[in-house]
C-alpha cells in the first residue's frame, strides 16, 4: 500500500488537537520527560519531525510504547504544544494503520498476580490496542 | 450536603478499602454520597486522540446521570478522576466532540459539560474544611511522618485539571497535618510512578518507582498515601530497596477519626 509521510503527519497532528508548529525549539519537554533515557527519539524530536512529515520512523519506534503519559511535558511546555498529545496520536496511528498490538490477551494470565488492580489492565488494552 | 458518587470498576474489586473507608467517613462527617446507578468503568485513560468518541461515551453517561440528579460529582481513583473531568471539558468546550457524543447517545436534554468534578480531597476541603476536619479527629496521627504520592493523573495538565499547583501541591500535606501527622515534603511527589508501563515493562516501571521511593525516604517519609489504585499496587509491587509503605488517603482519614 501506498504509504504518504506528510498525508501522515497531517492526520496526525489533526488527531492530536495540537498545534506543532508553535514550538520554539526550548528542549524543556525533553528535559522534563521521565522516560528521556528510554527514548529513541525524545519528545522534542517527535514535535519536529512530525512538522517535517518525518513520520514513519517514529511509526517504527520502540520510543511509541516508552511515553508514560505524564503530561509533564505538556505541562511544562512554555507554549502549549502538547508533545503527548502527538506521541499518542503517533501510537495510535501505528496502531491503526499496521494492525499492530503491543498487548494481546493471551499475554494477561501471566502478567496478573492477585494484586494487580483492573485499572492496569484496562489501561494498558485502551493503550497498545484497538 | 449530598453529591453523586463515582467509584469505578477498581475500587469495585481490587482497591475496595479506598471505596469503603471513603465511603464511612464521608458519612462519619455528614456527607451524602449517592453512587451512579448503573455506571459503566470509564476506561481508565482518557483519549488523547482527538476523532475517539466512542471511548468517551462511559463518561458521559456518568456525567449526565449526576447532572440529572442536580448534583456535583465525587470521584476518588485519580485515573477515573482525569478521564471524568477531561470528557467533561470536552463536552463543555470542543463543538466537535459534543456534536457527534449527543448525537450518538441522543438524551431528553443534550449534555454539554454542565456537572462539577470535585475529588474526594476538594470535597473534603470545601465541605468541611481541613481545619474543620483536625477538630474532628479523635485519633490524631502524632509522631507520624507521611509523604503525599500525588502522581500524575491528579495534577497534570493543570489548565484542566484545576486540582492544585502542578509543581507544588499542598493539598494532600494539608489533609495530612489535619489528620495529626507530619507531613514530608519531597521533590519526587508529583513525577510518574510509569504505573501504565508496569503491565508491559515492569523494569522501567521500577526505575521510577526506586526514584520516587528514593527521594520519600530520603526526605524522611516512612509511610506514602495515594489515591490512585495503580500508583499503590505500582509503588509496591516495584519497590526496590527503599521500600516505604503506601496506603490509601481514606485509609488514612479513617484511622484519624477512629473508624478504622
Ligand atoms: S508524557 Fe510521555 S513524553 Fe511527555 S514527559 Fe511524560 S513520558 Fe515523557
Ligand atoms: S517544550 Fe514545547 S516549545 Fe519547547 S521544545 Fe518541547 S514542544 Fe517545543
Ligand atoms: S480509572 Fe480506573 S478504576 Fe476508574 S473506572 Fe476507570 S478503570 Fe476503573
Ligand atoms: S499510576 Fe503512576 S502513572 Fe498513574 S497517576 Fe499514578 S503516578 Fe501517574
Amino acid at each position: 500500500m501506498h504509504f504518504d509521510q506528510k498525508e501522515t503527519a497531517n492526520l496526525i497532528t489533526r488527531m492530536s488537537g495540537t498545534d506543532p508548529k508553535k514550538c520554539m525549539k526550548c528542549g524543556k519537554c525533553s528535559a522534563s520527560c521521565p522516560s528521556f533515557d528510554e527514548m529513541e527519539y525524545h519528545p522534542h524530536q517527535f514535535v519536529s519531525m512530525v512538522v517535517k512529515g518525518d513520520v514513519e520512523r517514529l511509526l517504527a519506534s520502540k520510543s511509541i510504547t516508552k511515553c508514560l503519559t505524564c503530561f509533564a511535558c505538556v505541562q511544562r511546555c512554555p507554549r502549549g504544544v502538547e508533545p503527548a498529545n502527538l506521541i499518542e496520536a503517533v501510537r495510535v496511528t501505528a496502531l491503526r494503520q499496521q494492525g499492530t498490538c503491543y498487548l494481546s490477551p493471551d499475554d494477561v494470565p501471566a502478567i496478573v498476580d492477585d494484586q494487580i488492580p483492573q485499572q492496569a489492565l484496562v489501561s494498558a488494552f485502551r493503550k497498545y490496542r484497538k | 450536603m449530598t453529591y453523586s458518587y463515582y467509584p469505578g470498576c477498581t475500587l469495585k474489586t481490587k482497591a475496595k478499602d479506598l471505596d469503603h473507608y471513603g465511603r464511612l467517613c464521608a458519612e462519619a462527617l455528614g456527607i451524602t454520597l449517592e453512587e451512579i446507578e448503573e455506571w459503566q468503568c470509564c476506561g481508565a485513560v482518557y483519549p488523547l486522540a482527538q476523532d475517539e468518541i466512542a471511548t468517551r461515551l462511559s463518561s458521559v453517561r456518568t456525567l449526565m446521570a449526576a447532572r440529572d440528579k442536580g448534583q456535583a460529582l465525587v470521584t476518588l481513583c485519580s485515573a477515573c478522576h482525569h478521564v471524568l473531568t477531561r470528557v467533561n471539558n470536552d463536552m463543555a468546550g470542543n463543538d466537535n466532540i459534543r456534536t457527534k457524543a449527543n448525537n450518538y447517545l441522543q438524551p431528553a436534554v443534550p449534555y454539554a459539560g454542565e456537572t462539577r468534578v470535585l475529588h474526594y480531597l476538594q470535597m473534603l476541603k470545601e465541605c468541611v474544611g481541613f481545619d474543620e476536619l483536625a477538630k474532628k479527629v479523635v485519633n490524631p496521627l502524632k509522631g507520624r511522618k507521611i509523604g503525599a504520592y500525588y502522581g500524575c493523573m491528579i495534577l497534570r495538565p493543570a489548565k484542566e485539571m484545576a486540582f492544585d499547583d502542578p509543581e507544588n501541591p499542598t493539598i494532600i500535606e494539608e489533609f495530612i497535618k489535619a489528620l495529626g501527622a507530619e507531613a514530608v515534603v519531597y521533590p519526587m511527589r508529583n513525577e510518574c510512578c510509569g504505573g501504565y508501563v508496569t503491565v508491559k515493562d515492569a523494569d522501567l516501571a521500577k526505575k521510577r518507582v526506586a526514584k520516587i521511593m528514593h527521594s520519600a525516604k530520603d526526605k524522611g517519609a516512612e509511610e506514602l498515601i495515594t489515591a490512585c489504585p495503580l500508583c499503590l499496587y505500582n509503588l509496591q509491587a516495584n519497590a526496590g530497596a527503599d521500600a516505604v509503605p503506601v496506603t490509601y488517603i481514606t485509609e488514612l482519614l479513617a484511622e484519624a477519626l477512629g473508624l478504622k
